[in-house]
């Protein structure tokens, strides 16, 4: 909605303000803002997160995005792509890297549903 | 140059430099095992030797740095011994032609002419690419940003910097919904600077919200592990609101916003740079404008970078104009800060940059900036007046501005009704903002609460993370990370057969294997286009017309006018227009005289050692130019009286006649006779005049005569009856090695 220019009127708490005390004003509301962002991050997860943690791993790019898709479509993705890997590397007995390429070709994501707890979907 | 552990460790000895000043660079040394070679980490680099006095040829800088190996003057530089003086600040080019292959030559010479921070623009939607790009394929308006585009690039650049002999920061873009993704791909790839603000993705890519800052978080702490420099998006609402002068408030508010969500994230404050660009240009005031905005940010701002760079909301087709208003943003600069000083090319507003417009840019940077070195010690702020009132206003109205952000709820809401983007000076509103719905956008379906035993196996991570019993480091599950063992990045070649560089190569191979064979090229190579400029007295509408028909009749295909400047609404107006050449010139075939190779120093003092010589110099005309003919002369300037020869100067708009004369009364060997002017071929004219008096006096034989200027070449004196002629560029090393060999040929004639 237009609005006119109120800028006098709502200065008048700001207008005694030192300088040194307008800096100060000025950073403690960008800090407040950003609170609840920084406290998103901490809880979330995204495919692209995830897609970055399983290139740090050494898989490829062309190989991370569809492990992510395939977590996400299978509802995993909340445990971490790299950690539903790993484990199932260590179920294996099998190093982690062979894992994800297994899963590639369609084997173990059963193993990973019951790994996690969860209820084994047919297929 | 800055070398990792693990860059050492696995790099198999391919980083060998093939670069020679003298060739062009071949960009398949560039790809040859790149799938081996690992750059090494490249933390953001400042510019050393900043905060010292130096000396520069005969001045005091107070705002340089520490100098190059290699580059190419500022033209100006020939009147003051070809100094090259680096300003303090990190100097930026965008390089965005869609080839990468093509962009590594510019980045060559952008770095030849100042730029140590190369940024390359993404390709028009990557943005919007959810994973990363692989492969080589062109670009439009910049290039696919992909692992071996990087690789190849920083490869490039580690022997770029090795040339110039000062290191350079690579530079792309961390946004869109493969943020992290790309982050790390960076960090690997030894990328130094990026452009990361989530707010950008939220206002101009309609990614959602939530998810944008989610992916940030990760980013970031990606980028805080690389020592990267990051910058803001906050320029982009300068350029995208309707009255881009009114934005400032919110400017600020999007600054703090990312500043201080990067520095919790775990950025240190001095790798976090604003993007800030004085918001208006000429006609309006906007000196007056931005400066106090330029204060009222570094004031709030002081604990962070400023990448200072230039307006491109204003600008026309006009390159001249573009450099002005470009000209007065470094004034900004100068009489506040920068430390990273960006530049835009002049033609940006015609078309996507070319090779000599990312040069001209730099010019016009390291020219002011030079220009204005130490101008703070004598000019300063003054912030009683108007500016000092102007600058607290407008940190009240940010401070307003976020008041009311928290009153609505928070950053979310915010975006949600529309506060960012208004055209109003806040708290004037005119309601024309960008809104986004909160569960709206791109990626808003793909945000994971992360479970209670959520874990990632990395050593970089924001945020929960549960570690697996007897797991004391993350990275340890997998036995390091990439970040750890670089050898377990993947490299992905080409995934498209037909796209890619080696197609591009293989197309024209002549030109890659044949370096004789020369097309004119503005961003690719041997892409034939040229541009002419045409004054044509007629209106701008028809002037447009008769314009691309005579481009026709010259052979010229493709012609597309790219700037009008209206003179007068019917005497004429001036035109530049582009188009293609379709042939190449082989320089083998052409007849290219020979480079003339000088006498030493000391066999030039010996021969006037042993016999002395003497000669008159003048510009002649009505031409007031000294500095070019005075430069040949004297000593100090490295002249022909180094090597002992006496000189007569009769100064400037000498008549050729008074010349000749005083040659006689002084016995002189030579005639020195400089023209700069070249009105109606006054130059010429002079020349024939010169050669013509001596014959009439009967001492053309006795005489050297040497014609010089700016735009005099020797074919046209030899033409004019002269012995010589001497143009751009010349040394008095040269004038004294030809008439010591004259006269020794002529000595030879006489004997004969």
């Amino acid at each position: 909605m237009p609005r006119p220019d109120d800028f006098e009127k709502r200065r008048a708490h700001l207008r005694e303000l030192s300088d040194e005390e307008i800096y100060e004003r000025f950073w403690q509301l960008a800090n407040q803002l950003v609170d609840p962002l920084l406290e998103a991050g901490k809880i979330y997860t995204t495919p692209a997160i995830e897609r970055s943690i399983l290139l740090r791993m050494g898989f490829s790019s062309v190989d991370a995005k569809p492990l992510v898709d395939q977590m996400i479509e299978r509802e995993l993705l909340n445990h971490g792509a790299g950690h539903l890997i790993w484990r199932l590397g260590q179920h294996w007995d099998i190093d982690y890297l062979e894992a994800g390429q297994r899963l590639l070709k369609g084997e173990g994501w059963t193993e990973l549903a019951e790994i996690f707890g969860q209820e084994v979907q047919d297929d | 140059m800055t070398k990792s552990k693990a860059g050492q460790k696995i790099d198999k000895g391919l980083g060998k430099n093939p670069l020679k000043a003298n060739q062009r660079m071949d960009i398949r040394d560039v790809l040859a095992g790149l799938e081996d070679y690992h750059p090494a980490r490249h933390p953001w680099h400042w510019r050393e030797g900043r905060n010292e006095p130096r000396k520069i040829g005969d001045f005091e800088y107070y705002e340089s740095s520490k100098p190059v190996k290699a580059s190419v003057p500022l033209s100006g530089s020939r009147g003051f011994g070809y100094i090259d003086p680096q300003p303090d600040c990190v100097i930026t080019t965008e390089i965005a032609s869609g080839r990468f292959e093509d962009d590594i030559r510019r980045m060559r010479m952008a770095a030849w002419n100042g730029a140590d921070h190369i940024m390359v623009i993404r390709t028009a939607g990557q943005s919007h690419i959810d994973s990363l790009l692989e492969g080589t394929t062109q670009g439009i308006g910049g290039i696919a940003v992909t692992r071996k585009q990087c690789r190849a690039t920083r490869r490039a650049l580690d022997w770029i910097e090795e040339e110039v002999g000062r290191p350079l920061n690579f530079h792309s873009y961390v946004s869109g919904v493969a943020g992290p993704d790309i982050a790390v791909m960076f960090v690997e790839e030894g990328v130094s600077g990026v452009h990361q603000d989530p707010q950008y993705n939220v206002l101009y890519r309609n990614i959602n919200m939530l998810r944008s800052f989610v992916d940030a978080c990760e980013s970031k702490k990606i980028l805080a592990y690389g020592e990267m420099l990051q910058i803001d998006g906050a320029h982009n609402a300068n350029a995208t609101a309707m009255e881009a002068w009114k934005v400032m408030p919110e400017l600020m508010v999007q600054h703090a916003i990312n500043s201080a969500f990067s520095r919790r994230v775990g950025i240190k404050p001095e790798n976090i740079a604003l993007s800030t660009v004085p918001p208006t240009a000429p006609p309006a005031p906007c000196m007056r404008l931005d400066l106090p905005y330029a204060v009222a940010l570094r004031d709030l701002f002081r604990d962070y970078k400023m990448r200072a760079q230039m307006n491109t909301k204003y600008m026309e087709s006009d390159m001249r104009e573009a450099t002005v208003t470009h000209s007065l943003n470094l004034v900004i600069s100068r009489l506040t800060s920068a430390d990273i000083q960006s530049t835009i090319t002049p033609d940006e507003g015609r078309n996507v940059p070319w090779h000599y417009n990312n040069i001209a840019a730099l010019n016009t940077a390291r020219q002011a900036l030079t220009g204005l070195d130490g101008f703070r010690k004598m000019v300063k702020i003054d912030r009683s007046g108007e500016l000092g009132k102007e600058a607290r206003e407008l940190k009240e109205r940010a401070i307003l501005f976020m008041e009311e952000m928290l009153e609505s709820g928070g950053y979310f809401s915010a975006v949600e009704a529309g506060f960012f983007i208004d055209s109003g000076l806040y708290p004037e509103r005119k309601g024309d903002g960008i809104a986004r719905e909160r569960e709206g956008g791109i990626g808003a379906n793909a945000l994971f609460y992360r479970a209670e035993d959520y874990f990632a196996p990395v050593s970089v991570h924001y945020g929960n993370n549960n570690l697996p019993e007897g797991i004391e480091r993350a990275e340890d599950a997998i036995g390091g990370d990439t970040f750890q063992c670089p050898e377990k990045i993947v490299f992905i070649d080409e995934l498209d057969e037909d796209d890619n560089v080696n197609k591009r190569i293989e197309a024209k191979q002549k030109y890659y294997d044949q370096h004789n064979l020369i097309r004119p090229e503005v961003e690719w190579l041997a892409d034939g286009v040229v541009v002419l400029q045409l004054f044509l007295p007629l209106d701008a509408h028809r002037a447009e017309f008769a314009a691309m028909a005579i481009g026709e009749k010259l052979g010229l295909k493709d012609c597309v006018v790219i700037n009008k400047q209206v003179c007068h609404p019917a005497e004429g107006c001036l035109l530049e227009m582009k188009g293609v050449v379709d042939f190449d010139i082989d320089i083998n075939d052409l007849v290219i005289p020979e480079k003339v190779e000088n006498l030493s120093e000391k066999e030039i003092r010996a021969a006037i050692h042993e016999q002395p010589m003497t000669v008159v110099a003048a510009t002649v005309g009505e031409d007031e130019h000294s500095v070019g003919l005075k430069e040949i002369l004297d000593i100090k300037h490295g002249g022909i009286e180094g090597f002992g020869i006496k000189y007569h100067y009769l100064g400037t708009s000498c008549p050729v006649d008074k010349l000749v004369d005083a040659a006689i009364e002084t016995n002189a060997d030579a005639i020195l006779q400089s023209t700069i002017i070249s009105h109606d071929d006054i130059h010429i004219k002079n020349m024939q005049r010169l050669a013509q008096i001596c014959v009439e006096r009967g001492v053309r034989d006795r005489l050297i005569l040497v014609g010089g200027g700016t735009q005099v070449n020797n074919e046209m004196a030899l033409d004019a009856g002269l012995d010589v002629g001497f143009g751009r560029g010349s040394k008095g090393i040269d004038v004294a090695s030809f008439l010591v060999k004259k006269r020794r040929e002529k000595a030879a004639e006489a004997e004969e």
